[in-house]
């Protein structure tokens, strides 16, 4: 017969002032198995554990009942003094008679709330009776982290996790870091250049023993759970041997071809071997093979004949590596809306109409005009420059329901950059609202306003065309309720910020989710913004919506710092609410199999000693299964069960109404 | 057992209705009808599951046997799932066993499902007075409750 007790909590008049609480104590005492029970004031309070330590020891209980407040607050406070006492902390349950019954049955004569007190201690005694004493499952952690994508949160989360002297592999799939912000000029609010606070982050981990630096690569694959991945990483053959090439440029100068570049969004070229900037992170280039004679014709072959240590390597293959890793730091970023989809701005057919990202590389002194601003038609330096916001953002029809969010800011920016560097020159921002939040930000478009002279038009732009050398930018301005043409010679379009191409492909490839516009899902918006349903996965930087680089960074650092606190300890413990196979049961119909949201249930050959096989049954990885107990009520021949939530549990508080 | 306390509280039919519920949507839900002081009919009793996805139809059938009048399933809404898909998987197992159950004789209006979110203690309150009405006009279920009998005698 089992020995239980049962606490039932006034707490002050929360609930004594509905419920009776000492005839919900006297009503329980009646029932079979229950050996103690009692009122009290306020159980969670020290004097209130302290009384339940004392007596589960006095009264030598296998079982404790605490009727009193949602488990939701409380449920660990009183597993943890059960557990002090020497009780199993999953023999320990609570009925919740205060949020589920006194504060929501206001009779005043405590007879509604009594009568449904009693129930819900009848049937949480009856569930407890059930409950089997459950251990917190430990899993070893393997202590390595490792990051995708090199953009600032990537970089950032590397060198916080290095610095707390865990091992790192940074895939990058470009053949340099750096991401996006390698391309900007200067950074909003402070004007710093950006390649000036960039390059010394990637130089760091270029030096740094514990960063493995996989560049020009790409994850394929990731199997395991929480603090144990197997990753797959395919690295694209560079045809240059790494371990050879010291990086002295040779190849790149004497190489007679070219393609556009990638990284000046095509305003300009680069050679076919190329690196994309110059202060690329590994400094080693990689051959464009789809546009080298030497793979499509078998000419030239330039730069293996200038190529001092004879580094150049037109055999060489992809290589798969695979790496064991503990946690994942999903940091792979954003890209811009391609400009196919801008008509109306003329972007993609004028000459002269940009986007911000290539102003950005305008602007940029290493960019394709060395800082000075020309526009692309003809070279010339523009007077008059038209910018115009929400491209694409805030615009259903274009499918970006968001607003971008760095446009407002970066846009004050191009005007202040334009305007110090042409002195005489004028900018017009078309713009919806300036929203502008952050330290120092409103400040900043103010500046961009007042001292810079930028002109701002509160309005939607309808239409854009060329006309003798110029683009005429015909919009509203609702402030002053005029339609206003302006002639402008360049126009700079703030388009919005996307999910990279096959974002949701390598969220498969991991098992993370992301929203429909292909950004990544973090756990919990407010609470667990860094984390993903798939424990041991986190998310830094623009993958998981735009942001700036402060807030990428801010990520970068948070995600490192729950990987850090992951791997203090070689092992980690988890809540035992785990789904179990009875293996003599299971017939391996495998629906389970298919039921797991998180493939946590593998199908299992039993073979002897011989290695012959003698059967199949599902097998739950303790590791991965998150207690959801889909598969239980999958299961036809029941043979699976959820610690915690059995069907003898639940079928016993049924029984009990 | 406390269906003679709730005929003596009021002298009329009162029926007692089951809620399978998940822990992180409706449970939190109903949470929060009592930290806001909302006020609603007594008559159900919350059953709680990790997952809508962990109710298992038999569960349902158990507690008509066991006397509920009418039962609730409910848990997050389409694609808030603590577990990402565990309400599909529920709401699939539903559409199947719903015919299931009107072809076993129960009153489809016993039984009802919902989403109701964490922050959504008002729909709790309007869902469980008004499943409580709706019962309450069809009169006590006794066919499942003889079952029971027999199976006991
Ligand atoms: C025009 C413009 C101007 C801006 N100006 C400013 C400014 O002045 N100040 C400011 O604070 N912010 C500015 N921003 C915002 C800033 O660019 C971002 O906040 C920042 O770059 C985000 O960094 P990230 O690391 O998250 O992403 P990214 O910079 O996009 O880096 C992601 C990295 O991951 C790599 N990657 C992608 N997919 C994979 C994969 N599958 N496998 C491996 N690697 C992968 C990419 O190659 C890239 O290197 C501006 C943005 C724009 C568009
Ligand atoms: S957790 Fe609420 S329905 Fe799955």
């Amino acid at each position: 017969m089992a020995r239980i007790g049962v606490f039932v909590c006034q707490c002050g008049n929360n609930i004594e002032g509905t419920v009776d609480t000492k005839k919900v104590a006297e009503e329980a005492q009646k029932l079979p198995g229950v050996v103690y029970s009692r009122n009290y004031k306020f159980m969670c309070s020290s004097p209130g554990q302290e009384m339940l330590k004392e007596a589960i020891k006095k009264h030598r209980l296998d079982g404790v009942l605490v009727s009193a407040c949602s488990p939701h607050m409380h449920e660990k406070t009183f597993r943890k003094a059960s557990d002090a006492a020497g009780l199993n902390p999953f023999r320990c349950e609570m009925a919740n008679i205060r949020e589920q019954c006194s504060w929501v049955h206001h009779d005043r004569t405590k007879k509604t709330g009594t009568v449904k007190g009693n129930d819900l201690t009848r049937m949480a005694i009856e569930r407890l009776k059930r409950n089997r004493p459950l251990k917190k499952i430990n899993i070893p952690v393997t202590r390595r982290a490792l990051v995708i994508g090199g953009g600032i949160a990537g970089i950032q989360a590397a060198l916080d996790i290095a610095e707390g002297g865990r091992e790192v592999i940074l895939v990058e799939r470009e053949p340099s870091i750096g991401g996006n912000m390698a391309r900007l000029s200067e950074t909003f609010p402070t004007m710093d250049c950006s390649q000036c606070i960039l390059t010394p982050k990637m130089v760091e981990v270029e030096l740094n023993e514990k960063i493995k630096l996989y560049a020009y690569s790409e994850v394929e694959k990731v199997d395991g759970y929480i603090g144990n991945f197997t990753v797959r990483i395919r690295r694209k053959a560079k045809y240059v041997d790494e371990d050879l090439c010291t990086g002295c440029g040779e190849c790149i100068e004497k190489c007679p071809f070219k393609a556009g570049s990638e990284f000046e969004l095509g305003l300009t070229s680069r050679k076919v071997i190329y690196t994309p900037f110059p202060q690329s992170v590994p400094n080693i280039p990689v051959i464009d093979a789809p546009n080298c004679p030497k793979f499509q014709k078998d000419k030239c072959g330039a730069c293996a004949v200038v190529c001092g240590p004879k580094a150049i390597d037109f055999k060489q293959k992809d290589t798969v590596v695979e790496e064991k890793v503990g946690a994942v730091v999903v940091a792979t970023g954003y890209q811009m809306m391609p400009n196919e989809r801008f008509g109306e701005y003329g972007y993609g057919r004028f000459k002269d109409v940009i986007s911000g990202m290539q102003f950005e590389r305008l602007a940029s002194s290493s960019g394709p005009t060395g800082g000075e601003i020309r526009r692309p038609s003809d070279g010339k330096v523009p007077e008059t420059v038209v910018f115009i916001q929400c491209v694409g953002s805030r615009d259903e029809a274009k499918g970006v329901s968001y607003c971008s969010k760095v446009c407002c800011m970066y846009t004050a920016k191009h005007t202040m950059l334009f305007r110090h560097k042409v002195k005489s020159g004028q900018a017009y921002v078309f713009y919806m609202d300036i929203r502008a939040g952050g330290k120092r930000y409103e400040e900043f478009v103010r500046k961009a306003i007042e001292k810079d002279g930028a002109m701002y038009l509160r309005g939607r732009v309808s239409r854009v065309y060329e006309k003798d050398g110029k683009v005429v930018v015909c919009g509203a301005d609702t402030l002053s309720n005029s339609q206003v043409e302006i002639e402008a010679d360049m126009v700079v379009l703030a388009t919005a910020v996307v999910s990279r191409k096959g974002s949701d492909g390598l969220a498969r490839t991991i098992g993370i989710g992301s929203d429909r516009h292909g950004f990544y899902n973090e756990y919990h918006p407010k609470l667990k913004p860094v984390e993903t349903v798939n424990a041991g996965i986190y998310l830094a930087g623009a993958c998981m919506g735009p942001m700036d680089i402060p807030e990428s960074v801010n990520m970068g650092s948070a995600a490192a710092g729950k990987v850090l606190g992951l791997f203090s300890s070689e092992e980690m413990a988890r809540e035992p609410i785990v789904a179990n196979v009875n293996e003599r049961v299971c017939n391996a119909c495998w629906d389970c199999v298919v039921a797991c949201p998180y493939s946590a249930i593998e199908r299992f050959t039993v073979k002897n000693g011989q290695g012959d096989v003698m059967g199949m049954h599902a097998k739950v990885n303790e590791g991965v299964c998150q207690g959801c107990g889909v598969c239980v009520a999958a299961c036809r021949s029941k043979a699976i069960d959820l610690a915690g939530y059995t069907d003898e549990q639940v079928f016993a508080a049924i029984n009990a109404f | 057992m406390s269906e003679h306390a709730q005929y003596e509280q009021t002298g009329a039919f009162e029926p007692k209705i089951m809620a399978f519920v998940c822990n992180w949507c409706t449970y939190a839900g109903a949470d929060l009808a009592g930290t806001s002081r909302l006020e609603y009919r007594p008559n159900v009793r919350i059953i709680k599951l990790p997952c809508t996805g962990r109710i298992d139809p038999l569960f349902i059938i158990k507690a008509f046997e066991n006397g509920a009048d009418g039962v609730l399933v409910s848990g997050c809404h389409p694609g808030d799932c603590h577990y990402t898909t565990g309400n599909y998987h529920a709401r699939r197992r539903w559409i199947a066993f719903k015919s299931l159950m009107e072809f076993t004789g129960i009153d489809m209006r016993r039984l009802h499902f919902s989403w109701v979110s964490a922050s959504e203690a008002i729909k709790w309150v309007d869902l469980i007075n008004g499943i409580t009405e709706e019962v309450k006009i069809l009169g006590p279920f006794v066919e499942y409750k003889g079952l029971k009998g027999e199976e006991n005698g």
